[in-house]
C-alpha cells in the first residue's frame, strides 16, 4: 500500500499512542478491502455507541486510555439513552451501565454530543463533494445521494479508526467510479400531485430490495416537497437491502440527466419498471396488520424528525388528543429540540400530549410500554426493523393517517 | 484427500466439522455471542451451534453491527473455529481484525468463490491451512 508520510507519522506514533492503534486497525481494513492507498477525510459520524457487549467499551477504551482524540469534527450516533430525558427508558442494571458509559467513553474521545442517527439536520452537515466517514445507514445514504458527499458504509470500529486518524481507504464510494448507477428503476403512472410522503417509502421499499449491493438510478420520481421525502427513501431502502448511494434523475446532485448517474459509457445492468400499484403492494407488506386493528403507541421520527417536519405536524395537532391508553412518541436531535424550546413548537406538542425522545430512538431500546401489540409508524425503516427488535407488530401510514389512528385508537386510512 | 485452493482473509490452521449454510447469515441478531448458537428464527441453521465448527456461508449480511458480534464471539471463546466465505465481506473481517487487536484471539478466515462454496458438504470434517497473505488450501478431510 502507498503510504504519504502523515500516515508515517500516524503510525510512528508522532501524533499519540491512540493514533497508533487506530492506524493500526485502519491499516489491517484497507489491507482487507484491498484499498491501494488512504485518502484525508474531513467528518465522521460514528455509529459505536450501542452496546453488543464487553468488546464495545474494550475498544473505545483502549483509545480513551491511550489519551486519544478524533482529528475531525465527529458525531455520534443515537445511544440506547436518552440523556435529556433518562427516566423515559426503561433499560436497567448493567446494561445501562454500559450503555451509559459507551456514550461517555466517545466524548472523552472529543465526539460531538449529538447522539443522532440525522446528522445532516445539524451544523455538522457536510458539503458537496466533502469525503468523510459515516456510520448509520440512513446517514450515509442521505450524505451520498441527497447530498453529494462521499463516504463508504463504515460501521463498527472503523468509523473511530478514521476519526482518530483523519484518513479512509481510498475505495468504492469515495471514487467517481464506484458513484456510478448499475441498475435502473423506471417508474410510470406516478402524477406530480397525488405523490405524498408514503410514495416514497414505498420507492424505497422496493429500491432496495432489488439492487442488493449495486448503485441504485431511479428515472421519474416524483419532486419531493422537502429532503426529508428523500430521507425516508433512503432510508428505507437502506433497511430492505444494502443502499449506500441512489440516483433521482433531475433531483439528486449527480444526476442531472440519466447519462450523468450512469457514466460517459454505463449502461444498466438491470431494468425494473416500477408502478403505482407495484408501491401499493410494498407499502401493504409494511403492516403487519389490518385496517381496524387497535393500536397502543405511534411512533414518528425514524430517522430523527426534522424541524420542517415539526412545523408541518404542529398545525396537525391543534385541538389533538390521542385516545386514552395511545402513546405518541416523537424521535429528534438535540439541536432540534433546543430549536422546538426555542419556539412555541414545544408546548403545542406537549399541550397535544405527545413525547418527544431525544439522543436515541424508539426502535433500539426499551422506551414504548407494554412491549407488546401493535404500534403504527409514518416510518418505512421503523416499520421494517421493529417487528424484529422489540417483537410487535406494526402499522405504516403517512403522518396524518397516524395522527388518526392515534385519536381513534385503531389503525385508520384517510379518504375511508 | 481433495485440496482446494481458496484466498486467505486472515491466517490460521483449523479442522473441524463444517456447517455450510447457503444463506447469508447476519451475526448480528442472527447469531448468539454468548452462547455460539444461531438465534435467526427465519435461518436454515436455527438452533446450532457454531462454536468449534467451520461456519462456510456465501457472506455476512446487513448491519455493520456484525464486527462487534464476531469480536465479542471471539473475546468469549464461542465464536466458529474457522469460517469459509464465498466472497470477502469487510465487516466480517473487521471483527476478527479487532478481536486480534484488543485480545490476540483470531480465526482462520479464507474466501473461496461462489461456485466452490455450493460443493462443500456439511457435517464432514474440513481443514483450513491458511499462512500469512498467501494462497490457502480447503481440504476435506477423509476418515
Amino acid at each position: 500500500m502507498e503510504l504519504t508520510d502523515f500516515d508515517r507519522q500516524l503510525m510512528a506514533g508522532e501524533h499519540g499512542p491512540a493514533a497508533v492503534f487506530a492506524m493500526d486497525v485502519l491499516l489491517s481494513f484497507a489491507e482487507a478491502v484491498r484499498a491501494p492507498r488512504l485518502l484525508d477525510i474531513t467528518r465522521a459520524h460514528i455509529d459505536g455507541c450501542l452496546y453488543h457487549g464487553q468488546v464495545s467499551l474494550d475498544f473505545v477504551n483502549r483509545l480513551v486510555e491511550r489519551g486519544g482524540r478524533v482529528r475531525v469534527p465527529t458525531t455520534l450516533n443515537v445511544g440506547a439513552m436518552d440523556l435529556l430525558h433518562p427516566t423515559l427508558v426503561r433499560t436497567t442494571g448493567p446494561e445501562r451501565e454500559a450503555a451509559q458509559k459507551l456514550m461517555q467513553a466517545h466524548l472523552a474521545l472529543g465526539c460531538e454530543s449529538s447522539f443522532t442517527c440525522a446528522p445532516y439536520q445539524t451544523r455538522f452537515r457536510p458539503h458537496f463533494g466533502e469525503q468523510i466517514a459515516w456510520g448509520e445507514s440512513n446517514a450515509i445514504v442521505f450524505a451520498n445521494s441527497v447530498i453529494g458527499a462521499r463516504t463508504n458504509r463504515y460501521g463498527d470500529f472503523i468509523d473511530l479508526c478514521c476519526a482518530m486518524t483523519g484518513r479512509a481507504p481510498a475505495v468504492g464510494l469515495h471514487l467517481d467510479e464506484g458513484r456510478r448507477g448499475q441498475v435502473l428503476f423506471r417508474l410510470s403512472g406516478f402524477p406530480e400531485s397525488q405523490a405524498n410522503d408514503a410514495t416514497f417509502v414505498g420507492v424505497g421499499y422496493l429500491v432496495g430490495e432489488r439492487s442488493g449491493l449495486r448503485v441504485p438510478v431511479i428515472e421519474g420520481l416524483p419532486h419531493p416537497h422537502s429532503e426529508d421525502q428523500l430521507k425516508a427513501l433512503g432510508a428505507v431502502a437502506a433497511s430492505t437491502g444494502s443502499v449506500a448511494l441512489f440516483h433521482a434523475v433531475g433531483i439528486t446532485p449527480e444526476a442531472p440527466i440519466l447519462q450523468d448517474a450512469f457514466g460517459p459509457s454505463g449502461i444498466p445492468q438491470e431494468t425494473f419498471d416500477i408502478h403505482p400499484k407495484d408501491v401499493e403492494d410494498a407499502l401493504r407488506r409494511l403492516s403487519t396488520v389490518r385496517d381496524g386493528t387497535p393500536i397502543f403507541a405511534v411512533s414518528l421520527g425514524t430517522p430523527h424528525f426534522s424541524i420542517e417536519e415539526f412545523r408541518s405536524l404542529v398545525p396537525l395537532v391543534a385541538g389533538f388528543r390521542p385516545a386514552e391508553d395511545v402513546q405518541v412518541y416523537v424521535n429528534t436531535n438535540r439541536e432540534t429540540y433546543a430549536a422546538l424550546e426555542a419556539s412555541e413548537m414545544l408546548a403545542q406538542i406537549h399541550k397535544a400530549g405527545l413525547v418527544v425522545v431525544t439522543d436515541t430512538c424508539t426502535y433500539v431500546t426499551a422506551i414504548i410500554r407494554p412491549d407488546k401489540g401493535v404500534i403504527m409508524t409514518n416510518s418505512g425503516k421503523w416499520a421494517h426493523y421493529a417487528p424484529a427488535n422489540l417483537g410487535v407488530d406494526v402499522a405504516f401510514g403517512t403522518l396524518e393517517e397516524c395522527l388518526l389512528s392515534a385519536a381513534a385508537g385503531r389503525v385508520v386510512r384517510t379518504g375511508k | 484427500m481433495t485440496e482446494i485452493p481458496v484466498q486467505c482473509v486472515s491466517p490460521g490452521e483449523v479442522e473441524a466439522p463444517l456447517i455450510l449454510s447457503l444463506e447469508p447469515l447476519s451475526l448480528w441478531g442472527g447469531f448468539s455471542a454468548t452462547s455460539g448458537a444461531v438465534i435467526d428464527r427465519g435461518h436454515p441453521a436455527f438452533g446450532k451451534v457454531l462454536t468449534g465448527r467451520i461456519l462456510a456461508m456465501p457472506s455476512g449480511r446487513g448491519s455493520s453491527s456484525s464486527s462487534s458480534i464476531l469480536a465479542e464471539a471471539l473475546r468469549l471463546g464461542t465464536a466458529p473455529a474457522g469460517l469459509v466465505l464465498g466472497e470477502t465481506d469487510p465487516i466480517i473481517a473487521v471483527g476478527e481484525i479487532v478481536a486480534r487487536k484488543l485480545y490476540g484471539k483470531s480465526l482462520p478466515i479464507v474466501v473461496c468463490g461462489l461456485d466452490v462454496l455450493e460443493r462443500l458438504q456439511s457435517g464432514y470434517t474440513y481443514r483450513i491451512c491458511a499462512r500469512n497473505t498467501g494462497n490457502a488450501v480447503l481440504a476435506r478431510i477423509l476418515r
